[in-house]
């Protein structure tokens, strides 16, 4: 040290201080971040979510099939030369069919998502916000919208307005808003008890401005790692809708109409017309519930570090 | 604690009275009247307008309401005019098969996914734990229908055990004893809910046994055994009462899927055959019956484990 120096004592960083470990990253979300992706579940599950997205979305540049035309004398072919995984009963290629029934699964699945989220934190943030009367009606109106069955609701809404990946996103969405409305109330109610909620009241902030603002981006984690079960929620929902023949029509394909198509021919050995699209529609929805899980797993960590 | 029950009783009352509102208004909204299906698709718009006026589908929707409320209240579900039967009449016909697979997957659930959940919790993170969650991971990613599609696969046409067709009997009994025929509808519906269940199983075992008054029970010399079954399943299943109530709607739909893959005549084929016919009435009556079967199941869920928990007694 020089003499005379007024600067303090370098730091020893190679020793911790007497009180525990010292945490080298501060942010909240790093730390979330780093303990994502050292789940090696998550980690798989981003892997095959990534690839079904580059599959069914940029496979068909590559990978030209027949999906229109009827091919009568190439129907049933088992998986071989020109079809990787067969041909069904009009000819279509099945490979080409997995990728088509794929983008609609995943649009319907993030779109349904998307809705069902913004609903829902919208009010569940209202309700937990003003409390009381509105608190108390809007929770009413949940518990009646959580208590119809969804799937026949569902079903009767896509036989009476048709099933696009438009309509189907609206419905599930509208019948999927309860469990995030919920979880956002229950946030809002613990967050509004903070100071800064105060600061922000005092500072004049009205009441939307305190929800945009400050209540629903520290809800953040919670919508998140809701949303991608409500992804992951959606496709199993598309499935079931399609298997059940109510799903999208010709020239669109869904992976449920796939299979629905597929089972007729289970006693007479077509097992490609029926496995490859199982197998996709687990693997996807396996993948989602990975990177929730893992997600809920670090969003108690940075809870944690708060 | 009667305040806490009263005080459930009412906001149950209310939601149900909100749900045979949501239901009316989406039945009005959708099917307004039957007069097309009663007179014939070549019927002219006077004769559907008398045919609404004389049978009172043009009064004032709060009419029709209280209407339909009263017919509710009175058990009347409405009519079906495709099939030209009551919805009553139709359901009474498929009732006790349907309530048949449910109620017998569902105790069979019950039976095997808590001692499983609480074998998981006990040998966590051996290799039984990790199997037996692994699997529970992938059955509850698969859509039901494909779990079925494999037990047919393995057990009803490469090895020709069981039936791939559900027993067709229109007597309950001869059903609950055909069991060639209905073994593979019922298991793939138990294996469904077990797989649900045994998630929160696992870890409500889990949290018991990190309570305090377990290191307790063994720090006073309590043998493991006595320590499981004396405090770790009773207060490990009373989750599973919370379970019961919230799986009430997917149980309902794993029905309605499961019949329509197996073919067996109960509730869900007619839902799943009222589709195709865009049988509205029938469709939207098996709606509220399911609401209303959900909100009744949940206050009972609650109800018991009020009892069977003396901390929400107190509370």
């Amino acid at each position: 040290m020089a003499v005379g120096s007024a600067s303090p004592p370098p730091l020893d960083v190679t020793r911790a201080p007497e009180g525990g470990e010292v945490l080298a990253i501060q942010s909240g979300w790093r730390l979330a971040l780093r303990e994502f992706a050292s789940n090696r579940l998550a980690v798989v599950g981003v892997g095959i979510l990534l690839f079904f997205v580059v599959f069914c979305f940029f496979g068909p540049l590559f990978y030209h099939a027949n999906l229109l035309q009827t091919d009568l004398i190439n129907s049933h072919d088992p998986p071989g030369a020109g079809h990787p995984l067969g041909t069904d009963a009009n000819g279509f290629d099945v490979l080409g069919q997995l990728m088509k029934g794929g983008q609609a699964a995943l649009e319907i699945g993030f779109f349904a998502a998307f809705v069902a989220i913004t609903i829902g934190a919208l009010v569940g943030a209202v309700a937990g916000l003003a409390g009381g009367l509105v608190d108390s009606t809007l929770m009413r109106i949940t518990d009646v919208f959580l208590s119809i069955p969804f799937l026949f609701i569902v079903l009767i809404l896509a036989v009476r307005y048709g099933a696009t990946v438009l309509s189907l996103s609206l419905v599930f969405g509208a019948f999927s808003w309860q469990v995030p409305a919920r979880l956002v109330r229950a946030e809002v109610l613990t967050i509004r008890e903070r100071d800064f909620v105060a600061a922000a009241r005092t500072a004049g902030s009205g009441s939307w401005r305190l929800i945009g603002r400050h209540l629903l981006p520290n809800a953040l984690g919670v919508m998140i790692v809701n949303v991608t079960f409500q992804v992951a929620d959606a496709i199993l929902a598309v499935s079931y809708v399609g298997f059940l023949g109510f799903g999208l029509h010709y020239p669109n394909l869904d992976w449920g109409d796939m299979i629905s198509d597929g089972v007729g021919y289970m006693q007479d050995g077509y097992w490609w017309l029926i496995y490859p699209v199982g197998i996709c529609i687990v693997l996807t929805v396996m993948a989602l519930n990975f990177i929730g899980d893992a997600l809920r797993d670090s969003l108690d960590v940075r809870l944690r570090r708060r | 604690m009667t305040a806490y029950l009263l005080r459930r009783i009412g906001t149950s009352i209310i939601v149900l009275i909100g749900i045979s509102i949501f239901i009316f208004l989406l039945l009005h909204a959708i099917y307004p009247t039957p007069a097309r299906d009663v007179l014939g698709l070549r019927a002219n718009n006077v004769q559907v307008a008398a045919w609404n006026k004389e049978n009172g589908f043009d009064d004032p929707v709060i009419v029709q309401y209280l209407r339909y409320m009263r017919g509710l209240l009175h058990g009347n579900l409405g009519y079906s005019y495709s099939e030209n039967q009551s919805v009553n009449s139709l359901f009474a016909e498929r009732v006790a098969r349907s309530a048949y697979l449910s109620g017998i997957s569902l105790l069979l659930a019950i039976v095997i996914a808590l001692p499983l959940g609480i074998f998981q919790a006990v040998k966590r993170n051996t290799l039984g734990d990790n199997i037996a969650t692994s699997l529970a991971f992938i059955l509850y990613s698969m859509p039901v229908f494909f779990l079925g599609i494999i037990l047919i696969q393995v057990f009803a046409i490469s090895f020709p055990i069981f039936n791939f067709e559900a027993s067709q009997s229109t007597n309950v009994f001869v059903v609950i004893g055909d069991w060639h025929s209905m073994f593979l509808p019922v298991l793939t519906l138990t294996l469904l809910t077990i797989a649900n269940f045994s998630r929160y199983m696992r870890s409500s075992s889990i949290d018991v046994l990190a309570q305090d008054y377990i290191k307790v029970a063994r720090a006073k010399g309590l043998p493991e055994r006595l320590v499981r079954s004396r405090h770790l399943v009773r207060n490990a299943s009373l989750p599973m009462i919370t379970l019961i109530g919230l799986f009430l709607p997917a149980l309902l739909a794993g029905n309605l899927i499961i019949e329509t893959l197996f073919n067996f005549q109960g509730l869900g084929l007619l839902f799943y055959n009222s589709l195709g016919k865009a049988d509205y009435p029938v469709l939207l009556a098996y709606t509220l019956i399911g609401a209303v079967f959900v909100v009744i199941g949940n206050l009972a869920a609650d109800f018991a484990l009020t009892v069977a928990d003396p901390r929400i007694r107190l509370a």
